[in-house]
């Protein structure tokens, strides 16, 4: 089933928790909602399920307004990060609690019985079904509420920070396990998480939104290469932020030259921002930026690099060589080869990527003395 | 004589009893100690003192004063009143734990506070305000007897009515951070799933909330047979009619007739007992039924 979510907007004591949101899920589709706290992602989870009405703005089922049924007919199925299972109930009440509670077509004991006995099946608790919830462990309980929430054959089905409050290895397990799930089962699915990693592994497309709006919708590997605003390339991945003025087809930094392919960008501030792959050290002599480090860390096989450039001391991150010895208060010179310029564009961002041929031209730097202060 | 160093036993380490375990918290042994010395010395020895002088009777004259009827009409009325109080409090106690925990009004603390007054007043003031209440003549009383003729005030009715109003609060106190602890998403999950708002009631909350509640009316119950002061003076005490048990026992001891009063005290407290003891057996049902353990 197609959830579309249309122009909604919804205000918490004068805060706007969404702002004009707009959003289309296809049939089938796994999508996260991505965000930090306070984002408004887990306010339209719970808009779309009809656990909160919109101030304004309509959610479609298909093509039906679905506020104009009420929630326990809505078929949506919800799991809370918390699980909120019934702690009186066994896990086979649990589970059976939906289709018992079917007021037309009721399922015979025996039907039940079988579907809730699948359902174990399905979600690997074979077994556990006579335990009550305080018998299990987070990740067996929160498997419970995925069956609990499958039951009722939801026509969707949300999840609210479904894998939060477990730890981080039963986390990975449940993550590709829910995966497997939807790949059998076909329900459109959405999920809300501040797991940038769970959200591009898990997701078929990841919506990252800020401050009540959606920044950007699309898929993990678009996200990652083609961020659409700064937000988005500062939340996924790690980033450092250079802000520059564009002027006469130029790009400067403290009015001195960066040799970057600007392209179309306006005229004015703009904002540099790096990833670490996306910053080489020059090792050659040529030319770079250069710049203090400040600290370094081993990550993996690679080091981790910080250093700082310019007169208001920006940081800059770089993966180096671990053979090479780096030490702190050591000169550095780096090149970009990568990384994206956002300038203030007509609706929202101009943004340009930067072609890995891209390199600074500081041949002036030594001489004007931005070490030396 | 110096004492040996603890630290300098041939084993190296230090003398203690099997059933102790390093614990963090420290003082286990002084700290139960003082806890059955002191049971012992306010609850079981008087207890105990009450045994033995109802043992002093002999069984015989035991029973004559048991099965006395003004004794066994007192009894009935102590323990059917409390009964059918408790029922109510519990009933209308966890109406306001709910509203006091789920709805947020203007007036709430007030009402919050109001619910611990029952506690606070001295039993004989809110007797007699019951009276003034309830009374024939009063405002509460005339209307009820003129227009439904019931009569509340110094019957059987009253006692009943002066044991809702003692008993109350032990099950709103009971019953209102249970409520509190059951969250807003159990019940959503039940509304997504399909419940509407009577099976999410009957169902998740009050499921969830039947130990507390038993609790709740246990706390009323025991209250209601153990109340005097208020009782004696809504009701008009006459035998057979709106006389309870602890009254008969003061009469009783007014009369110097210390065995006699013992004796209903004793069979107060069997009785009394063996109620507790059903309702915590229910109790620790409950909990194992519902999952709460």
């Amino acid at each position: 089933m197609q959830v579309r979510v249309a122009n909604v907007s919804k205000n918490y004591a004068g805060m706007a928790a969404l702002s004009d949101v707009s959003l289309t899920v296809g049939s089938g589709e796994l999508v996260a909602l991505l965000g930090p706290s306070g984002s408004g992602k887990t306010t339209l989870l719970r808009t779309i399920a009809g656990l909160e009405s919109p101030d304004s703005g309509v959610v479609y089922f298909d093509d039906r307004d679905a506020s104009e049924s009420r929630i326990q007919d809505r078929g949506v199925g919800f799991v809370f990060q918390h699980y909120a299972l019934f702690r009186h109930m066994r896990v086979m009440d649990n589970i059976a609690f939906g289709l018992r509670a079917r007021r037309k077509s009721k399922p015979k004991d025996g039907d039940i019985k079988k579907r809730v006995m699948e359902l174990l099946d399905l979600v690997q608790l074979s077994g556990l079904e006579k335990r009550f919830p305080s018998q299990l462990s987070g990740g067996q309980r929160q498997r419970v509420a995925l069956a609990r929430a499958l039951a009722i054959e939801p026509r969707v089905l949300l999840l609210d920070e479904p894998f939060g409050a477990l730890d981080a290895r039963v986390r990975k397990d449940l993550r590709r396990w829910l995966r497997e799930i939807h790949e059998r089962t076909g329900h459109t699915t959405l999920f809300v998480t501040h797991d940038q990693e769970e959200a591009l592994e898990l997701a078929d497309r990841v919506v990252v939104m800020n401050r009540g709006q959606i920044e950007q919708s699309a898929t993990p590997d678009e996200i990652y290469d083609t961020p659409a605003t700064p937000f988005v390339f500062s939340f996924i991945g790690e980033s450092s932020v250079i802000p520059v003025t564009i002027g006469n087809g130029r790009a400067t930094l403290d009015e001195r030259v960066i040799d970057l392919e600007i392209g179309r960008l306006p005229d004015g501030p703009a904002q540099l921002f790096l990833r670490p792959e996306d910053v080489a050290m020059v090792t050659d002599g040529g030319p770079g930026i250069p710049g203090l480090v400040v600290s370094t860390r081993r990550i993996g096989g690679m080091r981790r690099v910080t250093m700082e450039c310019g007169l208001a001391r920006h940081r800059i991150e770089f993966d180096a060589s671990a053979e090479l010895a780096i030490q702190n208060s050591q000169r550095v010179q780096v090149r970009i080869v990568g990384g994206r310029v956002y300038g203030a564009g007509q609706e929202g961002y101009a943004t340009e990527k930067l072609a890995a041929s891209a390199t600074a031209d500081f041949k002036w730097a030594r001489a004007e003395g931005w070490l030396d202060r | 004589m110096s004492t040996p160093a603890i630290t300098a036993q041939p084993d190296g380490k230090p003398p203690r009893a099997k059933w102790r375990r390093r614990s963090v918290l420290p003082g286990f042994g002084l700290s139960l100690g003082y806890t059955i010395a002191y049971l012992s010395l306010i609850v079981l020895l008087p207890l105990a003192g009450l045994a033995i002088s109802a043992a002093s009777l002999g069984w015989n004259e035991f029973w004559a004063i048991a099965f006395d009827p003004r004794v066994s009409a007192a009894l009935q009325l102590s323990f059917g009143a409390a009964m059918l109080a408790a029922v109510v409090n519990t009933v209308f106690g966890v109406l306001i734990a709910w509203v006091l925990v789920r709805y947020r009004f203007p007036g709430r603390r007030w009402l919050d506070a109001a619910v611990d007054l029952p506690f606070a007043l001295p039993t004989a003031v809110a007797g007699i305000a019951l009276a003034t209440l309830y009374a024939p003549n009063g405002p509460f009383g005339a209307v009820l007897e003129n227009v439904f003729g019931v009569k509340v005030g110094f019957s059987a009715l009253g006692v009943v009515f002066a044991l809702m109003f003692v008993g109350l609060p032990f099950v709103v106190r009971t019953v209102q951070p249970v409520l509190e602890e059951i969250d807003r998403e159990t019940e959503e999950v039940s509304a997504t799933l399909g419940a509407g708002r009577f099976r999410t009631v009957t169902r998740v909350i009050l499921p969830a909330m039947f130990p507390a509640i038993l609790t709740g009316f246990a706390l009323s119950f025991a209250r209601g047979v153990g109340e005097y002061g208020s009782v004696i003076f809504i009701a008009n005490n006459l035998p057979f009619e709106s006389e309870i048990a602890p009254l008969l026992i003061v009469i009783k001891l007014d009369e110097h007739n210390y065995a006699g009063a013992t004796a209903i005290a004793t069979i107060m407290l069997v009785i009394a007992f063996v109620m507790l003891f059903v309702i915590n057996v229910l109790q620790a049902w409950s909990r194992k039924w519902f999952g709460h353990e």
